[in-house]
Protein backbone atom coordinates (compact mmCIF):
# COMPACT_ATOMS: atom_id res chain seq x y z
CA UNK A 1 0.00 0.00 0.00
CA UNK A 2 1.36 3.51 -1.38
CA UNK A 3 1.80 5.36 2.37
CA UNK A 4 -0.68 8.22 1.40
CA UNK A 5 -2.18 10.77 3.93
CA UNK A 6 -4.14 8.72 6.52
CA UNK A 7 -7.87 9.91 6.97
CA UNK A 8 -9.16 7.46 9.28
CA UNK A 9 -7.30 5.00 11.90
CA UNK A 10 -8.81 2.59 14.28
CA UNK A 11 -7.15 1.46 17.07
CA UNK A 12 -8.38 -2.14 18.82
CA UNK A 13 -11.20 -1.00 19.23
CA UNK A 14 -14.22 -3.04 21.09
CA UNK A 15 -17.60 -3.22 20.78
CA UNK A 16 -20.50 -4.87 22.96
CA UNK A 17 -23.98 -5.30 23.90
CA UNK A 18 -23.88 -6.55 27.57
CA UNK A 19 -22.44 -10.27 26.94
CA UNK A 20 -22.55 -10.23 22.99
CA UNK A 21 -19.08 -9.01 21.89
CA UNK A 22 -19.57 -7.82 18.38
CA UNK A 23 -15.87 -6.57 17.75
CA UNK A 24 -13.48 -7.78 19.85
CA UNK A 25 -9.94 -5.86 18.99
CA UNK A 26 -9.84 -3.98 15.24
CA UNK A 27 -7.59 -1.89 13.79
CA UNK A 28 -7.41 -0.48 10.67
CA UNK A 29 -6.22 2.47 8.99
CA UNK A 30 -7.80 3.95 6.07
CA UNK A 31 -5.33 6.22 3.58
CA UNK A 32 -6.26 8.86 1.73
CA UNK A 33 -8.50 7.96 -1.90
CA UNK A 34 -8.83 4.14 -0.41
CA UNK A 35 -10.98 1.82 -1.18
CA UNK A 36 -11.31 -0.31 1.37
CA UNK A 37 -13.95 -2.76 1.57
CA UNK A 38 -15.38 -5.14 4.37
CA UNK A 39 -16.41 -8.49 3.83
CA UNK A 40 -17.63 -11.26 6.16
CA UNK A 41 -20.31 -13.86 7.53
CA UNK A 42 -23.68 -11.75 8.45
CA UNK A 43 -23.31 -11.02 12.07
CA UNK A 44 -19.23 -10.56 12.37
CA UNK A 45 -19.45 -6.83 13.41
CA UNK A 46 -18.92 -5.32 9.27
CA UNK A 47 -22.30 -3.36 9.89
CA UNK A 48 -21.62 -2.20 13.47
CA UNK A 49 -17.77 -1.28 12.58
CA UNK A 50 -18.99 1.27 10.11
CA UNK A 51 -22.13 2.18 12.67
CA UNK A 52 -18.73 2.62 14.94
CA UNK A 53 -16.76 5.10 13.46
CA UNK A 54 -19.68 7.63 12.73
CA UNK A 55 -20.46 7.28 16.46
CA UNK A 56 -23.89 5.94 16.27
CA UNK A 57 -22.97 3.28 18.25
CA UNK A 58 -20.52 4.13 21.09
CA UNK A 59 -17.37 1.94 21.49
CA UNK A 60 -16.23 0.28 24.85
CA UNK A 61 -12.77 0.31 23.92
CA UNK A 62 -9.87 1.43 21.55
CA UNK A 63 -10.33 5.00 19.30
CA UNK A 64 -11.18 5.98 16.07
CA UNK A 65 -9.51 9.54 14.97
CA UNK A 66 -10.10 11.15 11.60
CA UNK A 67 -7.16 13.52 9.98
CA UNK A 68 -5.21 12.88 13.18
CA UNK A 69 -8.51 14.23 15.74
CA UNK A 70 -9.66 12.03 18.00
CA UNK A 71 -13.23 11.38 17.11
CA UNK A 72 -14.37 8.15 19.24
CA UNK A 73 -16.04 8.43 22.82
CA UNK A 74 -17.35 12.02 22.18
CA UNK A 75 -20.30 13.40 23.82
CA UNK A 76 -20.29 16.91 22.78
CA UNK A 77 -19.99 17.75 18.83
CA UNK A 78 -20.24 14.47 18.10
CA UNK A 79 -22.61 16.57 14.41
CA UNK A 80 -19.87 17.89 13.21
CA UNK A 81 -17.63 15.13 13.38
CA UNK A 82 -20.47 13.30 11.18
CA UNK A 83 -20.61 16.47 9.13
CA UNK A 84 -16.95 15.06 7.60
CA UNK A 85 -18.13 11.23 7.56
CA UNK A 86 -20.67 10.49 4.60
CA UNK A 87 -23.11 6.98 5.62
CA UNK A 88 -25.53 5.35 3.15
CA UNK A 89 -27.48 2.97 4.38
CA UNK A 90 -28.98 -0.60 3.49
CA UNK A 91 -32.53 1.37 3.69
CA UNK A 92 -31.96 4.60 1.84
CA UNK A 93 -33.90 6.44 4.20
CA UNK A 94 -34.38 9.26 2.27
CA UNK A 95 -36.91 11.78 4.33
CA UNK A 96 -40.02 10.88 2.99
CA UNK A 97 -41.74 14.50 3.47
CA UNK A 98 -38.98 16.35 1.68
CA UNK A 99 -38.48 16.09 -2.25
CA UNK A 100 -35.21 14.95 -3.48
CA UNK A 101 -33.42 18.10 -3.53
CA UNK A 102 -34.52 18.82 -0.42
CA UNK A 103 -33.33 15.89 0.65
CA UNK A 104 -29.80 16.39 -0.29
CA UNK A 105 -29.68 19.90 0.80
CA UNK A 106 -30.91 19.86 4.38
CA UNK A 107 -27.28 18.69 5.83
CA UNK A 108 -25.47 21.02 3.95
CA UNK A 109 -28.01 24.24 4.58
CA UNK A 110 -28.92 23.38 7.89
CA UNK A 111 -25.70 21.40 9.65
CA UNK A 112 -22.99 23.49 7.27
CA UNK A 113 -25.31 26.80 7.06
CA UNK A 114 -24.16 26.84 3.63
CA UNK A 115 -26.11 28.98 1.28
CA UNK A 116 -29.45 27.59 -0.39
CA UNK A 117 -28.76 28.33 -3.51
CA UNK A 118 -25.38 27.39 -3.51
CA UNK A 119 -26.02 23.98 -2.09
CA UNK A 120 -29.09 23.41 -4.72
CA UNK A 121 -26.48 24.49 -7.74
CA UNK A 122 -24.18 21.50 -6.54
CA UNK A 123 -26.82 19.03 -5.48
CA UNK A 124 -28.08 19.58 -8.82
CA UNK A 125 -24.90 19.20 -10.72
CA UNK A 126 -24.34 15.83 -8.49
CA UNK A 127 -28.05 14.85 -9.82
CA UNK A 128 -27.20 15.10 -13.16
CA UNK A 129 -24.21 13.11 -12.59
CA UNK A 130 -25.89 10.16 -10.94
CA UNK A 131 -28.58 10.49 -14.05
CA UNK A 132 -31.75 11.58 -11.60
CA UNK A 133 -31.89 15.45 -12.30
CA UNK A 134 -34.94 15.04 -14.01
CA UNK A 135 -36.34 13.40 -10.39
CA UNK A 136 -35.22 16.30 -8.11
CA UNK A 137 -38.58 17.71 -7.35
CA UNK A 138 -40.16 14.07 -7.20
CA UNK A 139 -40.33 12.52 -3.42
CA UNK A 140 -38.76 9.67 -2.38
CA UNK A 141 -41.96 7.27 -2.87
CA UNK A 142 -41.96 7.91 -6.40
CA UNK A 143 -39.14 6.92 -7.05
CA UNK A 144 -37.33 3.90 -7.77
CA UNK A 145 -35.36 1.44 -4.62
CA UNK A 146 -31.87 2.22 -7.28
CA UNK A 147 -33.38 5.39 -7.71
CA UNK A 148 -33.64 6.29 -4.11
CA UNK A 149 -29.90 4.73 -2.75
CA UNK A 150 -28.15 7.22 -5.59
CA UNK A 151 -30.14 9.68 -4.38
CA UNK A 152 -29.02 8.70 -0.69
CA UNK A 153 -25.59 8.77 -2.07
CA UNK A 154 -26.01 12.45 -3.11
CA UNK A 155 -27.31 13.26 -0.38
CA UNK A 156 -24.07 12.09 1.61
CA UNK A 157 -21.69 13.54 -1.17
CA UNK A 158 -23.10 16.99 -0.88
CA UNK A 159 -21.56 16.92 2.42
CA UNK A 160 -18.02 16.93 1.08
CA UNK A 161 -17.30 14.05 3.42
CA UNK A 162 -13.35 12.99 3.99
CA UNK A 163 -14.88 9.42 3.84
CA UNK A 164 -17.58 7.67 2.47
CA UNK A 165 -18.88 4.73 4.38
CA UNK A 166 -21.57 2.30 2.87
CA UNK A 167 -23.80 -0.58 4.71
CA UNK A 168 -24.47 -2.78 2.60
CA UNK A 169 -26.57 -0.24 -0.03
CA UNK A 170 -27.24 -2.69 -2.93
CA UNK A 171 -28.77 -5.61 -0.02
CA UNK A 172 -32.37 -4.10 -0.01
CA UNK A 173 -32.54 -3.62 -3.52
CA UNK A 174 -33.91 -5.70 -6.63
CA UNK A 175 -30.86 -7.20 -8.77
CA UNK A 176 -31.22 -5.78 -11.99
CA UNK A 177 -31.18 -2.14 -9.57
CA UNK A 178 -28.05 -3.05 -8.20
CA UNK A 179 -25.72 -2.22 -10.86
CA UNK A 180 -26.69 1.43 -11.43
CA UNK A 181 -25.75 2.06 -7.69
CA UNK A 182 -22.52 0.07 -7.76
CA UNK A 183 -21.78 1.76 -11.16
CA UNK A 184 -22.13 5.22 -9.32
CA UNK A 185 -19.68 3.75 -6.42
CA UNK A 186 -16.99 2.31 -9.44
CA UNK A 187 -16.98 5.98 -10.69
CA UNK A 188 -16.78 7.67 -7.32
CA UNK A 189 -14.04 5.10 -6.23
CA UNK A 190 -12.23 6.37 -9.79
CA UNK A 191 -12.43 9.95 -8.81
CA UNK A 192 -10.36 9.16 -5.49
CA UNK A 193 -12.86 9.23 -2.91
CA UNK A 194 -11.86 7.62 0.04
CA UNK A 195 -14.53 4.78 1.07
CA UNK A 196 -15.43 2.11 3.43
CA UNK A 197 -17.66 -0.70 1.71
CA UNK A 198 -19.81 -3.12 3.62
CA UNK A 199 -20.98 -5.29 1.05
CA UNK A 200 -21.97 -8.85 -0.01
CA UNK A 201 -21.41 -8.44 -4.09
CA UNK A 202 -18.21 -10.21 -4.60
CA UNK A 203 -17.46 -9.39 -7.75
CA UNK A 204 -17.96 -5.72 -7.01
CA UNK A 205 -15.70 -6.11 -4.12
CA UNK A 206 -13.12 -7.21 -6.57
CA UNK A 207 -13.38 -4.51 -8.77
CA UNK A 208 -13.41 -1.51 -6.72
CA UNK A 209 -11.31 -2.69 -3.63
CA UNK A 210 -7.89 -1.30 -2.48
CA UNK A 211 -7.90 -3.40 0.02
CA UNK A 212 -10.11 -6.77 1.16
CA UNK A 213 -11.13 -6.55 4.87
CA UNK A 214 -12.28 -10.05 6.11
CA UNK A 215 -14.14 -10.11 9.45
CA UNK A 216 -15.41 -12.75 11.45
CA UNK A 217 -16.59 -13.13 14.54
CA UNK A 218 -16.29 -9.49 15.84
CA UNK A 219 -12.00 -9.61 14.25
CA UNK A 220 -10.03 -9.09 11.29
CA UNK A 221 -8.87 -12.85 10.00
CA UNK A 222 -7.91 -11.66 6.46
CA UNK A 223 -6.63 -8.40 4.93
CA UNK A 224 -5.39 -8.16 1.42
CA UNK A 225 -5.58 -7.39 -2.00
CA UNK A 226 -8.52 -8.62 -3.40
CA UNK A 227 -6.77 -10.82 -6.10
CA UNK A 228 -4.81 -12.03 -2.96
CA UNK A 229 -7.68 -12.70 -1.09
CA UNK A 230 -10.48 -13.65 -3.14
CA UNK A 231 -8.04 -16.20 -5.72
CA UNK A 232 -5.78 -17.21 -2.61
CA UNK A 233 -7.32 -16.69 0.67
CA UNK A 234 -4.59 -17.57 3.62
CA UNK A 235 -7.21 -18.45 6.38
CA UNK A 236 -9.40 -21.60 6.10
CA UNK A 237 -12.58 -19.08 7.53
CA UNK A 238 -11.88 -17.05 4.57
CA UNK A 239 -11.72 -20.12 2.25
CA UNK A 240 -14.99 -21.61 4.02
CA UNK A 241 -16.58 -18.18 3.97
CA UNK A 242 -15.28 -18.01 -0.60
CA UNK A 243 -16.83 -21.04 -1.00
CA UNK A 244 -20.38 -20.12 -0.48
CA UNK A 245 -19.84 -17.76 -3.26
CA UNK A 246 -18.18 -19.95 -5.18
CA UNK A 247 -20.71 -20.03 -8.17
CA UNK A 248 -20.12 -16.32 -8.82
CA UNK A 249 -15.99 -17.13 -8.55
CA UNK A 250 -15.55 -19.83 -10.49
CA UNK A 251 -17.92 -17.69 -13.21
CA UNK A 252 -16.00 -14.35 -12.57
CA UNK A 253 -12.73 -15.89 -13.59
CA UNK A 254 -14.10 -17.82 -16.44
CA UNK A 255 -14.80 -14.66 -17.52
CA UNK A 256 -11.99 -13.17 -17.24
CA UNK A 257 -9.79 -15.87 -19.07
CA UNK B 1 -101.64 21.46 6.93
CA UNK B 2 -101.60 19.01 9.21
CA UNK B 3 -99.47 16.50 8.08
CA UNK B 4 -96.91 18.79 7.51
CA UNK B 5 -94.58 18.43 10.44
CA UNK B 6 -91.77 20.17 9.05
CA UNK B 7 -94.05 23.04 10.33
CA UNK B 8 -93.03 22.42 13.52
CA UNK B 9 -89.87 24.49 12.79
CA UNK B 10 -90.81 27.34 12.07
CA UNK B 11 -93.32 27.81 15.33
CA UNK B 12 -92.56 30.08 17.46
CA UNK B 13 -88.51 30.35 17.93
CA UNK B 14 -88.14 26.62 17.27
CA UNK B 15 -85.13 27.22 14.72
CA UNK B 16 -83.47 29.74 16.66
CA UNK B 17 -83.74 27.53 19.67
CA UNK B 18 -82.17 24.88 17.95
CA UNK B 19 -79.43 26.89 16.59
CA UNK B 20 -78.81 28.52 20.05
CA UNK B 21 -78.60 24.78 21.53
CA UNK B 22 -76.20 24.09 18.35
CA UNK B 23 -74.12 26.76 19.41
CA UNK B 24 -74.04 25.07 23.06
CA UNK B 25 -72.75 21.77 21.35
CA UNK B 26 -70.03 23.26 19.29
CA UNK B 27 -68.85 25.32 22.21
CA UNK B 28 -68.95 22.37 23.93
CA UNK B 29 -66.83 20.37 21.68
CA UNK B 30 -64.68 23.18 20.92
CA UNK B 31 -63.52 23.65 24.35
CA UNK B 32 -63.17 20.15 24.93
CA UNK B 33 -61.22 19.10 21.77
CA UNK B 34 -59.07 22.02 22.17
CA UNK B 35 -58.05 21.20 25.59
CA UNK B 36 -57.99 17.49 24.75
CA UNK B 37 -55.12 18.40 21.97
CA UNK B 38 -52.74 20.32 23.99
CA UNK B 39 -53.42 17.70 27.00
CA UNK B 40 -53.08 15.02 24.96
CA UNK B 41 -49.58 16.11 23.32
CA UNK B 42 -48.15 16.53 26.33
CA UNK B 43 -49.59 13.03 27.36
CA UNK B 44 -48.50 11.60 24.29
CA UNK B 45 -45.13 12.58 24.82
CA UNK B 46 -44.99 11.27 28.15
CA UNK B 47 -46.09 7.70 26.83
CA UNK B 48 -43.01 7.34 24.95
CA UNK B 49 -41.17 7.85 27.89
CA UNK B 50 -39.22 4.53 28.67
CA UNK B 51 -39.52 4.27 32.92
CA UNK B 52 -42.13 1.23 33.36
CA UNK B 53 -44.07 2.98 36.19
CA UNK B 54 -44.89 5.82 33.88
CA UNK B 55 -45.82 3.56 31.17
CA UNK B 56 -48.57 1.25 33.63
CA UNK B 57 -50.14 4.44 34.84
CA UNK B 58 -50.78 5.99 31.26
CA UNK B 59 -51.55 2.71 30.01
CA UNK B 60 -54.30 2.15 33.04
CA UNK B 61 -55.64 5.80 32.25
CA UNK B 62 -56.13 4.95 28.67
CA UNK B 63 -57.78 1.60 28.92
CA UNK B 64 -59.74 3.02 31.76
CA UNK B 65 -61.52 6.36 29.80
CA UNK B 66 -61.93 3.75 26.95
CA UNK B 67 -63.44 0.96 28.80
CA UNK B 68 -66.06 3.28 30.48
CA UNK B 69 -69.19 4.30 28.78
CA UNK B 70 -68.47 8.33 28.21
CA UNK B 71 -72.39 8.20 29.76
CA UNK B 72 -71.37 6.65 32.69
CA UNK B 73 -67.99 8.53 32.98
CA UNK B 74 -70.27 11.84 32.57
CA UNK B 75 -73.09 10.45 35.27
CA UNK B 76 -69.82 9.76 37.35
CA UNK B 77 -68.68 13.42 37.21
CA UNK B 78 -72.23 15.24 37.15
CA UNK B 79 -74.10 13.34 39.84
CA UNK B 80 -71.33 11.56 41.72
CA UNK B 81 -69.59 14.36 42.16
CA UNK B 82 -71.95 16.48 43.62
CA UNK B 83 -73.06 13.55 46.06
CA UNK B 84 -69.32 12.47 47.27
CA UNK B 85 -67.58 15.60 47.48
CA UNK B 86 -70.60 18.18 47.08
CA UNK B 87 -68.97 19.89 44.88
CA UNK B 88 -71.77 21.54 42.83
CA UNK B 89 -70.81 20.96 38.72
CA UNK B 90 -73.17 22.65 36.00
CA UNK B 91 -73.74 20.34 33.08
CA UNK B 92 -71.41 22.35 30.95
CA UNK B 93 -68.33 22.19 32.79
CA UNK B 94 -69.20 18.08 33.26
CA UNK B 95 -69.04 17.62 29.71
CA UNK B 96 -66.35 19.81 29.32
CA UNK B 97 -64.32 17.46 32.15
CA UNK B 98 -65.58 14.56 31.08
CA UNK B 99 -64.57 14.92 26.97
CA UNK B 100 -61.68 16.80 27.64
CA UNK B 101 -60.61 13.60 29.94
CA UNK B 102 -62.02 11.14 27.09
CA UNK B 103 -60.29 13.49 24.54
CA UNK B 104 -56.92 13.40 26.22
CA UNK B 105 -56.44 9.95 26.57
CA UNK B 106 -57.26 9.26 22.90
CA UNK B 107 -55.49 11.76 21.53
CA UNK B 108 -52.42 10.95 24.13
CA UNK B 109 -52.38 7.52 22.18
CA UNK B 110 -52.34 8.96 18.82
CA UNK B 111 -49.73 11.57 19.77
CA UNK B 112 -48.08 8.34 21.17
CA UNK B 113 -48.39 6.31 18.14
CA UNK B 114 -47.51 8.89 15.51
CA UNK B 115 -44.42 9.44 17.61
CA UNK B 116 -43.16 5.86 17.89
CA UNK B 117 -43.60 5.22 14.01
CA UNK B 118 -41.39 7.17 12.89
CA UNK B 119 -38.42 4.84 12.17
CA UNK B 120 -35.23 4.71 13.99
CA UNK B 121 -32.96 5.09 10.63
CA UNK B 122 -34.90 8.68 10.00
CA UNK B 123 -33.30 9.85 13.15
CA UNK B 124 -29.91 8.17 12.49
CA UNK B 125 -29.92 9.17 8.99
CA UNK B 126 -30.66 12.87 10.65
CA UNK B 127 -27.35 11.81 12.45
CA UNK B 128 -25.16 10.94 10.06
CA UNK B 129 -25.83 13.88 7.90
CA UNK B 130 -24.42 15.58 11.05
CA UNK B 131 -27.58 17.66 11.92
CA UNK B 132 -27.88 18.26 15.59
CA UNK B 133 -30.73 16.69 17.81
CA UNK B 134 -32.79 19.37 17.79
CA UNK B 135 -32.58 20.14 14.30
CA UNK B 136 -33.49 16.36 13.82
CA UNK B 137 -36.48 17.09 15.49
CA UNK B 138 -37.29 19.99 13.55
CA UNK B 139 -37.00 19.44 10.44
CA UNK B 140 -37.74 15.84 10.23
CA UNK B 141 -39.40 14.05 12.72
CA UNK B 142 -41.88 16.69 13.89
CA UNK B 143 -42.91 17.37 10.49
CA UNK B 144 -43.12 13.65 9.72
CA UNK B 145 -45.33 13.46 12.69
CA UNK B 146 -47.59 16.34 12.67
CA UNK B 147 -48.52 14.62 9.11
CA UNK B 148 -49.36 11.54 10.29
CA UNK B 149 -51.30 13.04 13.41
CA UNK B 150 -53.47 15.84 11.67
CA UNK B 151 -55.82 13.48 10.01
CA UNK B 152 -56.40 11.17 13.02
CA UNK B 153 -56.44 13.93 15.38
CA UNK B 154 -59.87 15.81 12.57
CA UNK B 155 -61.22 12.13 13.13
CA UNK B 156 -61.04 12.28 16.93
CA UNK B 157 -62.46 15.85 17.00
CA UNK B 158 -65.48 14.37 14.67
CA UNK B 159 -65.47 11.90 17.25
CA UNK B 160 -66.05 13.72 20.13
CA UNK B 161 -68.17 16.35 18.59
CA UNK B 162 -70.73 13.60 17.90
CA UNK B 163 -70.80 12.55 21.45
CA UNK B 164 -71.27 15.40 23.18
CA UNK B 165 -74.97 14.88 22.03
CA UNK B 166 -74.85 12.57 25.47
CA UNK B 167 -75.22 15.56 27.55
CA UNK B 168 -78.34 16.17 27.01
CA UNK B 169 -79.11 13.34 29.43
CA UNK B 170 -77.46 15.08 32.03
CA UNK B 171 -79.52 18.20 31.42
CA UNK B 172 -77.51 20.40 29.55
CA UNK B 173 -79.41 22.39 26.90
CA UNK B 174 -77.49 21.59 24.14
CA UNK B 175 -79.35 20.80 20.52
CA UNK B 176 -80.51 17.07 20.71
CA UNK B 177 -81.93 18.64 24.34
CA UNK B 178 -83.44 21.59 22.73
CA UNK B 179 -85.24 19.32 19.85
CA UNK B 180 -86.53 17.20 22.96
CA UNK B 181 -88.10 20.14 24.55
CA UNK B 182 -89.82 20.70 21.31
CA UNK B 183 -91.05 17.48 20.61
CA UNK B 184 -92.03 17.29 23.59
CA UNK B 185 -94.24 20.79 23.23
CA UNK B 186 -95.84 20.15 19.90
CA UNK B 187 -96.50 16.17 20.89
CA UNK B 188 -100.39 16.47 20.63
CA UNK B 189 -100.30 19.24 17.73
CA UNK B 190 -97.97 17.69 15.27
CA UNK B 191 -97.11 13.78 16.11
CA UNK B 192 -94.84 13.45 13.22
CA UNK B 193 -92.53 16.19 15.04
CA UNK B 194 -89.85 13.48 15.98
CA UNK B 195 -88.88 12.43 12.71
CA UNK B 196 -88.62 15.98 11.65
CA UNK B 197 -87.18 17.57 14.82
CA UNK B 198 -84.38 14.54 14.67
CA UNK B 199 -83.94 14.49 11.13
CA UNK B 200 -83.05 18.32 11.41
CA UNK B 201 -80.46 17.86 13.85
CA UNK B 202 -79.00 14.81 12.01
CA UNK B 203 -78.61 17.47 9.28
CA UNK B 204 -77.04 20.31 11.75
CA UNK B 205 -74.41 17.43 13.00
CA UNK B 206 -73.72 16.25 9.22
CA UNK B 207 -72.84 19.81 8.06
CA UNK B 208 -70.58 20.33 11.23
CA UNK B 209 -68.83 17.08 11.14
CA UNK B 210 -68.80 16.00 7.12
CA UNK B 211 -66.57 19.25 6.04
CA UNK B 212 -64.28 18.03 9.08
CA UNK B 213 -64.29 14.70 7.81
CA UNK B 214 -63.84 15.81 4.66
CA UNK B 215 -60.81 17.69 5.00
CA UNK B 216 -58.88 15.12 6.99
CA UNK B 217 -59.31 12.68 4.48
CA UNK B 218 -58.20 15.34 1.86
CA UNK B 219 -54.94 16.21 4.43
CA UNK B 220 -54.15 11.97 4.33
CA UNK B 221 -54.41 11.50 1.17
CA UNK B 222 -51.99 14.88 0.34
CA UNK B 223 -49.61 13.98 2.97
CA UNK B 224 -49.54 10.38 1.91
CA UNK B 225 -46.19 10.52 1.39
CA UNK B 226 -45.15 8.81 5.02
Amino acid sequence: MSKKEEILTINHIKKDYGSLEVIKDISLTVGKGEVVVVVGPSGCGKSTLLRCINGLETIQGGEISLKGEIISGRQKDMHLVRQKIGMVFQSYDLFPHKNILDNITLGPVKAQHRKKEEAEEEAEKLLVRVGLLDKKDAYPRQLSGGQKQRVAIVRALCMHPEVMLFDEVTAALDPEMVREVLDVMLELAREGSTMIIVTHEMQFARAIADRIIFLDKGEVVEEGTPEEFFENPKTERARKFLNVFEFDTVKGVEDKK
Amino acid sequence: MQDLGIRVLFEGKNLIRLLEGLWVTIEISLLSVLISMILGIVLGMIMTVKNPLVKAVTRLYLEFVRIMPQLVLLFLVYFGMTRAFHVNLSGEVSAVIVFSIWGTAEMGDLVRSALISIPAHQYESGRALGLTEGQIYRYIVIPQTIRRLVPLAINLATRMIKTTSLIALIGVIEVVKVGQQIIEASRLSVPSAALWIYGVIFFLYFIICYPVAKLAARLEKAWNTV
